[in-house]
């Protein structure tokens, strides 16, 4: 459990940062929180001979609230529970930060690590995804800004080139009523299952419902069916039925000491139907 | 008179003496981080070693390149077999009769053997060493299920053949097959199998005790020091019986054992893990030796989860019989014991399953048959008592399952069953079928207090109703009432049939008495956090009349402390505890001396009061013990000698028998399996109780550690013998949202032959927790037809229960 030994590097701005990466190559990697990353060196199943922490560049930090909604890389999972206007404006930001890891994990564990990780396992990519964010990153060539729904493409594959760095997240501020659901062994698991529902209720109808399931694929799910099943409906039993069976079709679980596949579906189907009846209930 | 307004109560009161729940004196640096552990141990030039482990869990080694490791900086040597085979150190004795490699010797047997052992100039540099060391493997076919270890041609350990191809024998008679390693019986064959092919009730079930791990928090890990100008080995390590360790030391090293000084330092937990001997304490005192350096070596959390001592894996058959009414009337229990390579149980030399034969439990059972059947496997060496005195977890889950299936053939309630069979209180001290003498016990009045405190009928009414409600679709939650009533065996034990390696398991204590009237006692076993610096020093509080804030206790160093056994199987208190109260009863024998003389009259004309000896009939006229260990050592007293000291080395007469009445109240969610315990109540009955705070953090870790095993917490091997739950990711560590309420509650039935009563209480939460969480579970799904469901009952296995009694449908 002792990491290959690696360079450290720790430059005061972006411009620092861009150009160790642009020196290195491959052979460099930038570390917010550390909390996936170091782990992974003491594994040796990360070789990372040049370490550029992100601690001291300016600006990566903030958290803006209004019509959109902007969340710096390096904002912890701490800060966001913290964060009172954001548990107003976007309440299921804190629903789920709450839900990840412990409270020591949850001060270094940042926004910008938790999405660009790419491990399944991961809170916040299905987050994202149900809240239809939209990635800010910043590389040689400028910035660039990839919707979380096209951010995904396998296990620790994403769409940011490696000389790219996330900068911030941001989205529209969410409408309706919202639910962060996960199934996990204990404090500290990821999700056996999870589900992040937001539902938008006009009279006794769903005018628009957004569905993320987490730790089902090897990416992120977000299930465009599942949600369009609510819509036009009283979310009754059926209608929650069929936006669990449109959402099955899309997850593709795979069995581990969580346990097996049929399991996995189950429990899939049953933290989904309960997070959309909270997030009705709240609509 | 000096003190008139001092009472006699008060005076017992500032001893703090058995009976008080003093602050445990440990937490001062414990809790500001000043404890000090093995690895806190720095020395001039230590270096550091770590192994290289084998990624496989069996295979041929065909090479073994330590070149480029040596270019490595910072590394200085790469041992392998070939390096300890001269010294005849490549294979070492276990506790239980057999041998185990040091460094693999042409082969591996299990996932992460200890290959190579790299010495470096700090962690860093070997770890990258082990990075650079070649091994060449040819995978061998593997072996993780006992049952086909016992058929297959597969040859795991070449020992184990004899010249003719034979299996030959073993450690404890002969092998039934090449991969068999002892047959152990116990009780009566042929009239078990006659009562219970006779019986009008039989209840038959399997039931599999999986393998789990102590984890201590603290993993195992030692500094060997030889300091070649004197010839002095210094080994400094996460031993739970250093004198057992200062001698094998010495037996397998050849180094004379008064040249061996073993000093355990602050331990954190042990629980089992931290008794055996292991290749890297070996290795250590080797390196020291060719380097003559000190030498570190550290474990971390993956090498501990996945090589030092498991516990349990036991596969366990039992058929009960009964009368159509109810009377329990025989008991057969088959297990086949799953030991893997080597077999590195630390169970006392006549007892190769441990006290597995105590599985007749709280019950009267005329008649019982044990047999225990070990075998090899591609897996870890091992097989402890995790917080559990030898296999008496094991023993206590089969016996409290079977009485429950019992139940569900008799169509009874589980309690009713229970209380027609215990053993009452006058037939104690009680003979069990399987050989054990009971001390002493009250169950009826135990598990009667228990019942009323949880309002036994109140929850299965409640229990019925939710039935209905589920059946009717109005609820998804079942609800589970877990029974457990646990006899513990602890306080090995009697010299005459508990030995390890040849030593009896006796224990001791050494007192001093220093001048102003303060003390040092000595003991030979070693606390882990139980918190033996506060207990033992009430026990000598009481005993010989000075405050237990003026003694001080001290274990672990064997250049000081008086030869003992060790901390493991709840053995402090039954045998050291007794042994620090004898200890303490000669220092009152001779203060009573010193006193009569002080006072002017014979000795049978004082007595002891607390704190002083006093006049028989005239209490103005007194010495204190202050007073007295002064004139020890100022005044020349004719037939006395000066000073007041005592040793006592003890030999308990029989084992204790702890006892406990436990409830678990569960609520469990059949759709995703997701368990939540509503109550639990510990009833636990220790005998004498000599600090009671100290007494419910015990019940409250045992309790946890319970739970843990019941509810997840496994080393779970796939078919390639890869360990599955080798990180804390996935072996379950309860932390405090895991952990229910719990309520504690007692009675107190001392034990008769033990000098203050006390019996033990540090595994019975544990030995009793584990079934009371099972049972619960199993509980809430008899309705639906459940019998038996093996454990962890983690959330994917109660789903799958649900699932297969059709409750997703
Ligand atoms: C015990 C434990 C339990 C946990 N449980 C959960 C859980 O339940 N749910 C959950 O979601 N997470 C969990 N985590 C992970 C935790 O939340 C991490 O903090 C998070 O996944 C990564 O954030 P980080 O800031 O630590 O990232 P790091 O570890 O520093 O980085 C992770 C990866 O992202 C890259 N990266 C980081 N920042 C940037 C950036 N700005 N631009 C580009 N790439 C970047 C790194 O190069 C690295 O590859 C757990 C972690 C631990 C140790």
């Amino acid at each position: 459990m002792i990491p290959a030994s690696f360079e450290y590097h720790r430059p005061k701005d972006m411009a620092g940062v861009l150009s160790i990466l642009e020196e290195h190559g491959d052979d460099a990697r930038v570390m917010a929180g550390g909390h996936s990353l170091i782990p992974m060196m003491k594994l040796r199943m990360a070789d990372v001979p040049h370490l550029i922490d992100l601690q001291d560049v300016g600006g990566l930090a903030g958290i803006t609230v209004g019509d959109t909604i902007t969340i710096g890389a390096m904002v912890t999972q701490s800060d966001i529970i913290l964060h009172d206007a954001l548990a107003d404006a976007a309440p299921i930001l804190r629903e789920a930060s709450l839900q990840i890891a412990d409270p020591q994990v949850r001060y270094m564990g940042t926004v910008g690590g938790n999405v660009a990780n790419g491990d399944p396992g991961n809170d916040m990519p299905g987050l994202m995804q149900c809240l239809d964010a939209t990635f800010t990153v910043v590389g040689p060539n400028g910035e660039r800004k990839i919707p979380a729904r096209e951010f995904y493409e396998a296990a620790y594959m994403t769409g940011r080139e490696d000389d790219e760095v996330m900068t911030a997240v941001s989205f529209a501020k969410p409408a309706g009523g919202h639910a962060y659901e996960k199934q996990k062994r204990k404090i500290g698991d990821y999700a056996t299952a999870a589900a992040a529902v937001q539902i938008v209720k006009d009279g006794g109808t769903c005018a628009s419902a957004s569905i993320a399931m987490t730790n089902l694929s090897d990416t992120p799910v977000y299930s465009a069916a599942a949600g369009d099943a609510l819509v036009g409906t009283s979310v009754d039993g059926d209608a929650i039925k069929a936006a669990v069976s449109a959402m099955l079709n899309d997850i593709d679980p795979v069995e581990d000491n969580r346990g097996p596949v049929a399991f996995k579906r189950h429990v899939a189907g049953v933290i989904l139907a309960r997070a959309i009846e909270r997030a009705w209930a709240r609509a | 008179m000096k003190d008139e307004a001092v009472t006699r109560e008060d005076r017992v009161a500032s001893l703090k003496g058995m009976g008080c729940s003093r602050k445990r004196v440990e937490d001062a640096r414990f809790t500001q981080g000043k404890g000090n552990y093995v690895d806190d141990i720095k020395l001039d030039g230590m270096l550091f070693g770590d192994f290289v482990r084998s990624p496989y869990a069996h295979a041929k080694i065909t090479n073994i390149d330590t070149s480029a490791a040596m270019e490595v900086p910072g590394v200085l040597a790469v041992l392998t077999a070939a390096d300890l085979a001269p010294l005849g150190l490549h294979w070492m004795p276990t506790l239980a009769g057999d041998k185990q490699m040091v460094l693999a010797d042409g082969k591996v047997l299990f996932q992460g053997q200890e290959v190579a052992f790299v010495v470096a100039e700090d962690r860093y540099a070997a770890a990258d060493g082990i990075e650079a060391v070649e091994v060449e493997y040819e995978e061998l076919p593997v072996i993780v299920d006992p049952f086909e270890a016992l058929q297959s041609d597969v040859v795991l350990r070449p020992d184990t053949v004899g010249e003719d191809g034979s299996p030959a024998d073993g450690a404890h008679g002969p092998r039934k097959h090449h991969n068999h390693i002892f047959t152990w019986e116990c009780g009566d064959k042929d009239p078990t199998e006659q009562v219970i092919s006779n019986a009008e009730v039989v209840a038959e079930e399997s039931m599999y005790y999986h393998r789990t791990h102590p984890c201590p928090l603290e993993t195992c890990g030692c500094v060997a020091s030889m300091d070649k100008v004197n010839g002095k080995l210094t080994l400094w390590g996460t031993f739970q019986a250093p004198h057992a360790i200062r001698t094998v030391v010495s037996l397998i090293s050849g180094i004379e054992e008064h040249n061996i000084r073993v000093i355990s330092p602050d331990i954190g937990g042990g629980f089992g893990n931290k008794v055996g001997a292991y290749p890297g304490y070996v290795c250590s005192v080797v390196a020291s030796i060719v380097t003559g350096k000190p030498v570190k070596w550290i474990e971390d959390r993956m090498d501990n989860l996945m090589t030092t001592a498991f516990a349990r894996d036991y596969w366990m058959k039992g058929r009960i019989s009964a009368t159509k009414d109810g009377k329990i009337t025989g008991l057969h229990c088959h297990v086949t014991a799953d030991h893997g390579g080597f077999d590195a149980c630390a169970d006392p030399t006549k007892f190769p399953a441990g006290f597995m034969n105590i599985c007749t439990g709280s019950y009267d059972i005329p008649t019982a048959f044990l047999e225990v059947d070990g075998v090899y496997t591609n897996k870890a060496p091992g097989g402890v008592s995790y917080r559990c005195s030898f296999r008496v977890t094991e023993a206590v889950y089969f016996i409290e399952r079977m009485i429950e299936v019992l139940a569900i053939e008799l169509d009874m309630d589980a309690s009713e069953l229970r209380k027609i069979n215990f053993i009452k209180k006058e037939q104690f001290p009680y003979k069990a079928a399987l050989g054990w003498e009971y001390d002493s016990g009250d169950y009826h009045t135990a598990w009667d207090k228990a019942m009323k405190a949880v309002d036994y009928d109140g929850l299965r009414a409640e229990q019925k109703q939710r039935i209905e409600d589920f059946k009717a679709g109005k609820t998804r939650k079942l609800l589970g009432i877990g029974l457990t009533h646990f006899t513990e065996i602890v306080g090995a034990g009697p010299v005459k049939n508990c030995d390890i390696l040849g030593l009896g398991m006796f224990d001791s204590c050494e007192i001093r008495i220093h001048p102003t009237g303060s003390a040092i006692a000595r003991l030979g076993t070693i606390s882990q956090g139980q918190g033996h610096a506060t207990t033992f020093a009430q026990i000598l509080a009481s005993e010989i009349g000075l405050p237990a804030d003026s003694i001080t206790i001290e274990e672990g160093d064997t250049d000081t402390a008086p030869y003992g056994l060790g901390t493991y199987g709840s053995r402090s208190t039954p045998v050291a505890g007794a042994a620090t109260a004898m200890a303490g009863r000669k220092i009152r024998a001779k203060a009573q001396m010193i006193a009569a003389y002080l006072l002017e009259v014979h000795d049978d004309d004082v007595e002891f009061d607390v704190d002083r000896f006093v006049v028989k009939g005239a209490p103005e006229k007194f010495k204190t013990m202050k007073e007295i260990a002064f004139a020890a050592y100022n005044q020349a007293i004719p037939g006395v000698e000066p000073g007041l000291e005592a040793v006592s080395y003890y030999d308990p007469p029989n084992m204790t028998y702890p006892f406990g009445a436990y409830v678990c109240v569960m609520e469990i969610d059949v759709d995703t399996g997701v368990t939540d315990i509503r109550q639990f109540y510990a009833l636990d009955d220790c005998g004498t109780r000599i600090n009671p705070m100290i007494i419910e953090g015990q019940i409250h870790g045992g309790l946890t550690e319970a739970l843990a095993v019941a509810l997840g917490q496994e080393i779970a091997y796939d078919d390639m013998g890869n360990v599955k739950t080798g990180t804390l990711m996935d072996f379950f560590l309860p932390t405090a949202w895991e952990v229910p309420n719990y309520e504690t509650d007692h009675t107190v039935t001392p034990s008769p032959h033990h000098p203050i009563g006390a019996k033990g209480v540090g595994e019975s939460p544990h030995v009793g927790g584990v079934p009371c969480f099972s049972n619960a579970v199993h509980d809430a799904f008899r309705a639906f037809g459940l019998r038996q469901t093996n454990m962890p009952h983690d959330h994917w296995r109660i789903w799958r229960t649900a699932n297969e009694l059709g409750l997703h449908d």
